[in-house]
């Protein structure tokens, strides 16, 4: 009898010690923060400048001293732009690398694959790709840097209208950014006025897609083209345009803000336009726009680390460190249900993407004035008054 | 009119790359009974060693033509080291290596050229041709022409040349081939490497079209094969006509039916033939080569 109670006070005395001595530790621990990215694959022109900037920003953080005196340890998974390897590379961070919050999903099918796993799991998630559906319905542990395509398609179809065109023809990639912009062009063609003539779709890796511009350009009193797309597959639908010579206006959503993409296109991307963040345009900016600095700094650290042109999608991985860390010093901690609510509450920061007030019912929080839409002009990015 | 025939020059173009990629599995089908699945590898290398290499200055002919010899040599190594060491195991096992080759063969293209896109200019300048109504690029016509020079004069060497003939003997009976003094190791060697040169050259023309990179050969390779198998496995004009169905098809189904099923269409139109025609369309049905 005594021996046992011996055996239970022994017990108790050292599982106190042990949680005093973890509580200590902590403060030196690790911050662990993975992150799944398309670095490679048809969407490689987005992931792999997003791997550099995080790979970047938390080294500078660590020898600056960390967030609350605790370093950074970034964990880093490369998806191929493959969905399936997304969901496995999520079960990992969670399961094997107990990582604190999730950064990424570079693109729509990634970061939906990875949704279930980090509601389950309850992780902080920010999400760095493009479409409505990641934070529409608000979604407890998940929230994203990216303008929405919703945001995307309102500001094209506001342009066209400007330019006083109202029939649009579509042609969207079969990804899920490019399927969910294709419902949106859609749903917003409705409320706005616009009519849909055409609405053709293509493969991410198909090799040519002359035969769907055809039918787009016999298409009846087609008036602009809105393509839906990201990464290599509207550079190669902008060249089978304007080889088959095709004499609407073209359109892009967002996906595609990278010079990549007019080094790939060439002089096919002459006049075409597509709203993106102010990031890409920092320079031509009016002093007054609360972004001007922001953007303006990023751009030159960028430019010096890399020795190559940024681009939106750099913008947006940065964004998402720094909402996650400011989130983590307001909640004193990397306790996750703390952290999911200090980045909840996050107000009045200026990103590259723009100012970003979140909500209970907003989990991306910028609003439609931080979208510019630009012309490329001469093989740079113009400012479209 | 004028769509219709755009749809066709569309399908004519991408089908002849197809036909080429089929004609590759058809010549190392006959020599060694593998289905060789790093045909569309083949295909990359000459698109990527094309675009980089006159990206750095180096004259376009000269850059097609060391894209095919690195090919050709890519080829005979995974013939001498990947197959013929494991000749004694079975045909899926070699089909299975021939998998793993091509793996290998996209890993080590990421470490040599990056995973990136590169771009190609069009042989001749980028001002298109109109031909009734239809839009015709002048790299469509160099894919065309490239493709129809590489069949005739495949043709010319296994009808004609001593070498062709060997390996003709080699594919109806290897035992007798080999009792008449054909050297069967070298033929296999040779049929890589031939497979591998056609493959490279394909790459090349099309690369202007499809931009370059390492994954580019998965896609075309893949619906390569589907074009031999449906031309009948190892007969060379099938492969050819495959090829061409497998793209026209292709091309008007994303014109009149819906570009999001054009795959499927594809692969329906295979399916199909396979059923009722098991040796494909120009194969002996029922037969099967031991």
């Amino acid at each position: 009898m005594f021996r046992k109670r011996l055996l239970c006070a022994v017990m108790t005395a050292s599982a106190v010690a042990l949680g005093a001595m973890s509580a200590l530790a902590q403060s030196g621990q690790p911050i662990k923060i993975g992150s799944i990215l398309s670095v490679t694959g048809p969407a490689s022109f987005l992931g792999e400048p997003e791997k550099k900037v995080l790979e970047l920003y938390v080294d500078r953080i660590n020898k600056a001293g960390g967030v609350a005196g605790r370093p950074i340890q970034l964990t880093v998974y490369d998806d191929g732009g493959a969905a399936d390897k997304a969901a496995s590379f999520t079960k990992r961070l969670l399961e094997s690398d107990g990582v604190d919050a999730i950064l990424g999903g570079t693109t729509t099918a990634a970061t939906m694959a990875a949704v279930p796993l980090v509601e389950r799991a309850g992780v902080p998630f920010i999400s760095l790709a493009g479409a409505v559906v990641i934070t529409e319905p608000v979604k407890t542990w998940v929230f994203k840097t990216p303008h929405t395509d919703r945001m995307a398609v309102e500001k094209v179809y506001g342009d066209m209208k400007k330019r006083g065109f109202t029939r649009v023809a579509l042609l969207s990639e079969d990804s899920g950014f490019g399927k969910s912009g294709r419902d949106q062009a859609l749903t917003v063609a409705k409320l706005v006025g616009m009519t849909v003539v055409a609405d053709e779709t293509y493969g991410a890796k198909d090799a040519d897609v002359s035969a769907q511009v055809t039918k787009i350009r016999g298409a009846e009193g087609v008036q602009a083209v809105l393509v839906s797309g990201l990464g290599q597959g509207p550079a190669m639908v902008t060249r089978d345009y304007r080889k088959l010579g095709v004499s609407a206006p073209l359109y892009h959503l967002h996906g595609v803000a990278s010079k990549e993409f007019i080094r790939l296109a060439g002089d096919a991307a002459e006049g075409v336009r597509l709203p993106a963040a102010g990031l890409v345009v920092a320079a031509q900016l009016p002093d007054s726009d609360p972004q001007k600095k922001v953007a303006t700094e990023f751009t030159k650290t960028y430019e010096e680390a890399f020795k190559s042109e940024v681009s939106t999608f750099a913008g947006h991985a940065y964004d998402a460190l720094m909402i996650y860390t400011d989130a983590v010093k307001r909640a004193g901690g990397t306790d996750k249900a703390k952290v999911r609510d200090a980045i909840e509450q996050t107000k009045g920061y200026v990103g590259t993407g723009g100012v970003v007030n979140m909500s209970a019912t907003d989990h991306m929080g910028l609003g439609l004035d931080a979208f510019h839409m630009v012309e490329v002009k001469k093989g740079d990015w113009a400012l479209v008054k | 009119m004028a769509e219709f025939l755009q749809y066709l020059v569309t399908g004519v173009t991408i089908g002849s790359i197809y036909a080429l990629a089929a004609l590759g599995f058809a010549i190392v089908y006959n020599a060694s009974h593998v289905i060789n699945f790093a045909q569309g590898e083949f295909i990359m290398i000459g698109g990527m060693a094309t675009a980089t290499l006159t990206a750095a200055g180096v004259p376009l002919p000269l850059a097609i033509l060391a894209g095919i010899a690195g090919a050709m040599l890519v080829g005979v190594l995974i013939a001498k080291f990947a197959v013929e060491r494991a000749r004694n195991a079975s045909v899926v096992t070699l089909i299975i290596i021939t998998i793993g080759a091509s793996i290998f063969l996209r890993g080590l293209a990421e470490v040599v050229w990056g995973k990136e896109f590169h771009r190609l200019d069009s042989f001749s300048g980028n001002a298109p041709l109109m031909l009734g109504g239809a839009v015709v690029t002048t790299q469509s016509l160099w894919v065309l022409g490239v493709t129809a020079a590489l069949i005739l004069a495949t043709g010319l060497f296994f009808n004609r040349t001593m070498a062709g003939k060997a390996m003709l003997a080699t594919s109806h009976n290897r035992l007798a081939a080999q009792l008449v003094g054909v050297n069967v190791r070298h033929v296999v060697l040779a049929a890589f490497a031939l497979s591998a040169a056609l493959g490279a050259m394909g790459g090349a023309v099309v690369a202007p079209i499809t931009y370059s990179y390492t994954e580019m050969g998965i896609m075309l390779g893949l619906k390569g094969f589907a074009a031999a198998a449906l031309g009948g496995l190892g007969n060379g004009v099938g492969a050819v006509a495959g090829g061409l169905i497998v793209g026209i098809a292709e091309s008007l189904s994303a014109g009149y039916i819906s570009s999001a099923y054009k795959d499927a269409v594809a692969f329906v139109i295979i399916v199909a033939v396979l059923v009722f025609m098991p040796g494909g369309l120009f194969g002996r049905a029922g037969t099967e080569r031991v």
